[in-house]
């Protein structure tokens, strides 16, 4: 498999900055009582949504998770609106009627966070299956968690892309915890991955803090899975900065894998990597630094401006059309 | 156009059939929807099944195996991958064998499916019909008879449609595969193998439109699915005391014909509510606390219900026969109305 191009890695670097950014602006505008709900944070895996995502187009779709903002910035759906919508407001990308959890850009290819854990395997299968059955070479990413992999909804879903060889990438994005519960306690597999010989589908454990290394799993399954192979499963091992949600006092974790992190910020990483080979610039770095920095601001201060929605928007959305509604 | 008589069965097939031809985008899939993926079928082109009570075959002889798809026995990935389908452009229909299984995938229905669009801001559509056979008298015990019709008509981004006749399961499948939404639509057991004049064309019967079935001066009997041939057995009984009831089918019961019933209603000022779901939180309250709220004025008795009791379906026959709402029990409710 070819190395992700030069040219592509300041996209990824910038990418890999909104979202960590972005979510350490989240946690503290939800800590300042701005954002209102439940809001589960993505700092530490941004290489796995970012690596995965370079490879794909507008066209092809992911489905996404609780845990579900560095998808949305790393398949493109716009900052701002994604801002306005963890703050209920009109301009956000569902109007405000979704929130944190249920961020969507059909049109971006993203089929929605989601509040039920396990529930984006089938519905990745499903658009697959248009897919196939349209004869289009889109591809469909499902990124779950740990926890997520142990739900019947994922299993039956694994094993139907494989019997039906539809053109769906699985990514379990293995951080460690399900909500509080450790992976060894709830998981009876060595590795997520080692699921995938009984579906009859390749399975790979990556580094998910290494962006190079997730970007090779994940162009050659995509690969396979474009040219009409079927599925892969890719477990990508990696950390959260932040709790379950916000508010979780972290009590879980361990003072040596809080140390453990640091030292594999996948961030870091990448910075290292491509300085070392003199990819990108120093001077480059802080620039997209800068902007990010710009771009959340921007999008913050939007959000605070932004309307609430209309109040008659709680009646719309629920039907295309329906005929007689109760009073 | 040509007009014949063909089975409830019959007509639910010819609807698939008729929109598969006509769009490419309609696919079926589901558990033995054809049956049989084996080699010396496949060579003759032929399936097992068609379905487990055959509704569905002769489809996959004309349409192929990728547009009609078995599944595993996975009710929440196909389910789910239906929803997943037609929210990326396709327009399947999904067989949930029976309606009693909608416990092994509700949250595909109710959380994905159902709440996709609202809490997308509108920005996605989920044009799916899941068809799922229902109801009591088959013998089938308790885990293949149930109703629950009501458990779907509380959720809201679904719309649910109980078909009664070989007419309107027709005409109220093509538009339900034609519409953008989320369609329930339930086909009876018991009724599978009933006839009645259909027409060949294509033909719809929109949504929210209920249907008088028999006119009728003095009391009104609401019926869903197969209680409406028990509403009109009673009313030829009740005709012989001369009680005239007026039978109303509503079709669908999301969305609810509200006005022609309560201009029924109005007219009968006597309301009687056939349900063969069970009676707690049901569409038979629904319709009863319609009339209270809407045309209590015009009541002059206290509406009445006639539904299946508080219970799982059993399966001795006389039990399951006693716990099936019938016309003698249809007839005492009416006659109580107009005591």
């Amino acid at each position: 498999m070819a190395e992700i191009s030069k040219d592509k890695l300041p996209w990824v670097y910038e990418r890999m900055r909104l979202i960590r950014e972005f979510e350490n602006r989240a946690a503290k505008l939800f800590a300042e009582g701005k954002v209102p709900g439940f809001v589960h944070l993505y700092a530490g895996e941004e290489a796995i949504a970012v690596g995965v995502c370079a490879l794909l187009s507008d066209s092809d779709y992911i489905t996404s998770t609780h845990r579900g903002h560095g998808h949305c910035i790393a398949k493109g759906v716009d900052i701002k609106e994604m801002m306005c919508e963890l703050y209920g407001k009109k301009n956000g990308s569902c109007n405000g009627k979704g929130g944190s959890m249920h961020i969507a850009d059909v049109d971006k290819g993203m089929l929605g966070a989601n509040g039920i854990v396990g529930a984006g395997g089938p519905l990745a299968c499903g658009a697959g299956l248009t897919a196939k059955i349209k004869e289009t070479d889109q591809v469909t990413i499902c990124f779950f968690g740990d926890g997520a992999a142990e739900q019947g909804t994922m299993h039956e879903s694994m094993n139907l892309a494989s019997i039906w060889k539809l053109p769906v990438v699985f990514v379990c994005e293995n951080n460690g915890y399900a909500e509080t519960t450790p992976s060894f306690y709830h998981c009876a597999a060595e590795d997520v991955a080692d699921r995938a010989t009984a579906y009859n589908m390749p399975g790979f454990v990556v580094d998910g803090t290494d962006l190079f290394a997730v970007h090779e799993a994940a162009d050659e399954a995509i690969a396979r899975a474009r040219r009409g192979e079927g599925p892969t499963l890719i477990e990508c091992k990696a950390f959260r900065y932040y709790g379950h949600f916000e508010g979780d006092n972290m009590s879980y974790y361990t003072e040596e894998e809080q140390a453990e992190q640091k030292a594999r910020d996948p961030l870091d990483k990448f910075i290292k990597r491509v300085v070392d080979r003199k990819l990108i610039s120093t001077e480059k770095l802080e620039e997209i630094d800068a902007r990010a920095k710009t771009v959340i601001d921007e999008a913050v201060q939007l959000a605070e401006d932004s309307p609430y929605p209309d109040l008659d928007e709680v009646m719309t959305d629920v039907y295309v059309s329906y005929q007689e509604v109760m009073p | 156009m040509t007009t014949r008589t063909i089975t409830y069965r019959e007509a639910i097939n010819e609807a698939i059939r008729l929109e598969m031809r006509r769009d490419p985008a309609v696919i079926l899939m589901g558990e033995d929807v054809a049956g049989g993926a084996v080699t010396h079928l496949e060579k003759k082109g032929e399936e097992a099944w068609g379905g487990v009570l055959g509704v569905t075959k002769g489809l996959v002889q004309e349409f192929g195996r990728s547009r009609v798809r078995d599944t595993p026995i996975s009710e929440s990935a196909f389910i789910g991958a239906a929803v997943g389908a037609a929210s990326t452009g396709l327009r399947p229909i999904a067989e949930l064998m029976f309606v009693d299984f909608f416990g092994v995938c509700m949250d595909q229905i109710y959380n994905q499916g159902g709440k996709m669009r609202y809490m997308f801001g509108g920005k996605a559509k989920i044009p799916l019909v899941i068809r799922t056979l229902y109801g009591a008298g088959f013998r089938a015990a308790a885990q293949h008879s149930a109703v629950l019709y009501s458990v779907f008509t509380h959720m809201p981004g679904l719309k649910v449609v109980a078909p009664s006749t070989p007419y309107n399961a027709k005409g109220l499948l093509i538009n339900a595969i034609r519409d953008d939404d989320l369609v329930i639509y339930l086909e009876h057991l018991v009724l599978l193998d009933s006839s009645g004049p259909v027409p060949e064309n294509d033909y719809v019967i929109p949504f929210g439109k209920a249907e008088i079935v028999r006119p009728g001066r003095d009391v009104t009997v609401v019926a869903i699915g197969r209680m409406r041939s028990f509403a009109m057995q009673a009313a030829e009984e009740l005709a012989k005391e001369s009680i005239d009831v007026e039978v109303v089918d509503p079709q669908t019961l999301s969305p609810l014909d509200e006005s022609t019933i309560l201009e029924s209603v109005k007219k009968t000022h006597r309301l009687v509510v056939v349900d063969e779901d069970n009676p707690r939180c049901s569409v038979a309250n629904d319709i009863v606390t319609l009339a209270a709220q809407q045309a209590f004025a015009y009541l002059d008795s206290a509406p009445r219900t006639v539904t299946a009791p508080h219970t799982p379906v059993p399966f001795s026959p006389p039990l399951e026969d006693a716990y099936i709402p019938s016309p003698a029990k249809i007839v005492a409710a009416v006659k109580e109305t107009v005591a």
